[in-house]
């Protein structure tokens, strides 16, 4: 529907609108994310929900104590090898639609603790990741900013079509392998479907 | 209580038990106490309940690996009927050890710390060292972290499992030689 006839019809008190915006608009004010915290990130996170910032403006302020009720994780802190293994399983353990933030220089690279032995150095080797924040930690309003660009990225998906979401293609997968703990690390150490591995970017 | 009276009645107190002062050099002028490992566990109990060092801080531990050392020595030779003096260069190296570190107080006489080290034998086959969680009960957690992250076994400990690591990890990631899988890091895989 074109944009400048819905605004005029609005000033008559006519409000217009598709399946799909309406779905959408729903969905966007009502992600909850999952109460689970890795590092120091995850105080900046708590920072957030409390009063001073208050994501409940966003629709978010319930955080789910389970898996099964949340529709977004995030990672805020560092992920060890040790930690991967459950991480992904809380992610396979939530229903679709879900969504993913990683919080911080941990989360997206290793951050500080990158040369570290035990770092994960990012979990989108492991899981898809939507939205990622920089920083060491990340101020609040990163944290708002990111959810702010989560919401656009919510109302922008089309529920039929070929550019329709992961959780509305059926042969789509909607759980990913967990890695193992092997002799010298994690078995894999990346998951290939879902990392870009950088090296095979720049071989082309 | 001094550093020298604390040797002096280890090596009274426990016959054939061999103590070394390692000086340190540096401002702080931390001096400790290299005990020979097989009387290390008599070492600890006398300290404990004659010396009333009732409290083990701290447990760490330090790799060293196995060094080369170049030395130039002055030879004289006969070169073309002539003598002459020919430098030479000889390198030895000097075997690598583990070396356990531990941090005493005396909650009894306020006094502390009392630096303790023990050193294996070797790196590989020979990496034990008497555990003295018997006599420290803190020791216990410290000397699982040491024996996870450097491989040095601790007879007598009572649960001598890995505590960082998972089990079936093989690696010893704080020794010096230790390499992380390939796979791990991109970019460093690619400057290499």
């Amino acid at each position: 529907m074109d944009q400048n006839l819905k605004t005029e019809l609005s000033k008559h008190g006519i409000f217009a609108t598709s399946f799909e915006e309406l779905y959408n608009w729903g969905r966007k004010n009502s992600v909850w994310p999952l109460t689970f915290g890795l590092a120091c990130c995850a105080i900046e996170m708590i920072a957030t929900t409390m009063a001073r910032y208050d994501l409940a403006r966003f629709g978010a302020e319930v955080f789910r104590p389970s898996p099964r009720q949340a529709d977004l994780m995030i990672v805020s802190g560092t992920v060890t090898k040790k930690m991967a293994p459950q991480v992904v399983r809380l992610y396979n353990q939530m229903p679709e639609p879900k969504y993913v933030i990683a919080m911080g220089a941990c989360a997206i690279s290793g951050g500080p603790f990158r040369d570290g032995y035990n770092v994960l150095k990012g979990i989108d080797r492991f899981i898809p990741v939507d939205v990622h924040i920089p920083g060491c930690p990340p101020r609040p309003e990163a944290l708002i900013h990111a959810f702010m660009t989560l919401q656009d990225k919510i109302s922008a998906q089309h529920l039929t079509g070929e550019s329709r979401p992961r959780h509305l293609k059926a042969d789509l997968p909607s759980e990913f392998p967990v890695p193992a703990f092997g002799e010298h690390g994690l078995e894999p150490a990346q998951n290939d479907e879902v990392f870009l591995n950088p090296l095979k970017v720049i071989q082309g | 209580m001094t550093l020298e009276e604390i040797s002096g009645r280890l090596q009274t107190g426990i016959p054939g038990c061999q103590v070394e002062m390692v000086i340190n050099g540096s401002p702080s002028a931390q001096n400790s106490l290299l005990i020979d490992r097989h009387h290390g566990l008599a070492a600890a109990r006398l300290l404990r309940d004659d010396l009333q060092l009732d409290f083990c801080s701290n447990v760490t531990a330090v790799d060293w690996p196995d060094r080369e050392k170049t030395e130039k020595i002055k030879t004289k030779q006969i070169v073309d009927g002539v003598e002459k003096e020919v430098e030479e260069t000889r390198k030895t190296t000097i075997p690598g050890y583990l070396e356990v570190v531990y941090h005493l107080f005396s909650m009894a006489k306020k006094e502390g710390p009392v630096v303790l080290r023990m050193r294996t034998g070797n790196r590989t086959d020979d990496a034990s060292l008497p555990s003295v969680t018997p006599v420290w009960r803190s020791a216990e957690f410290q000397e699982r972290e040491a024996f996870d992250l450097f491989g040095i076994v601790f007879e007598g400990h009572p649960d001598l499992r890995r505590i960082l690591m998972w089990e079936g990890f093989t690696d010893h990631p704080m020794r010096k030689d230790y390499v992380p899988p390939p796979d791990d890091d991109f970019e460093l895989s690619r400057e290499q």
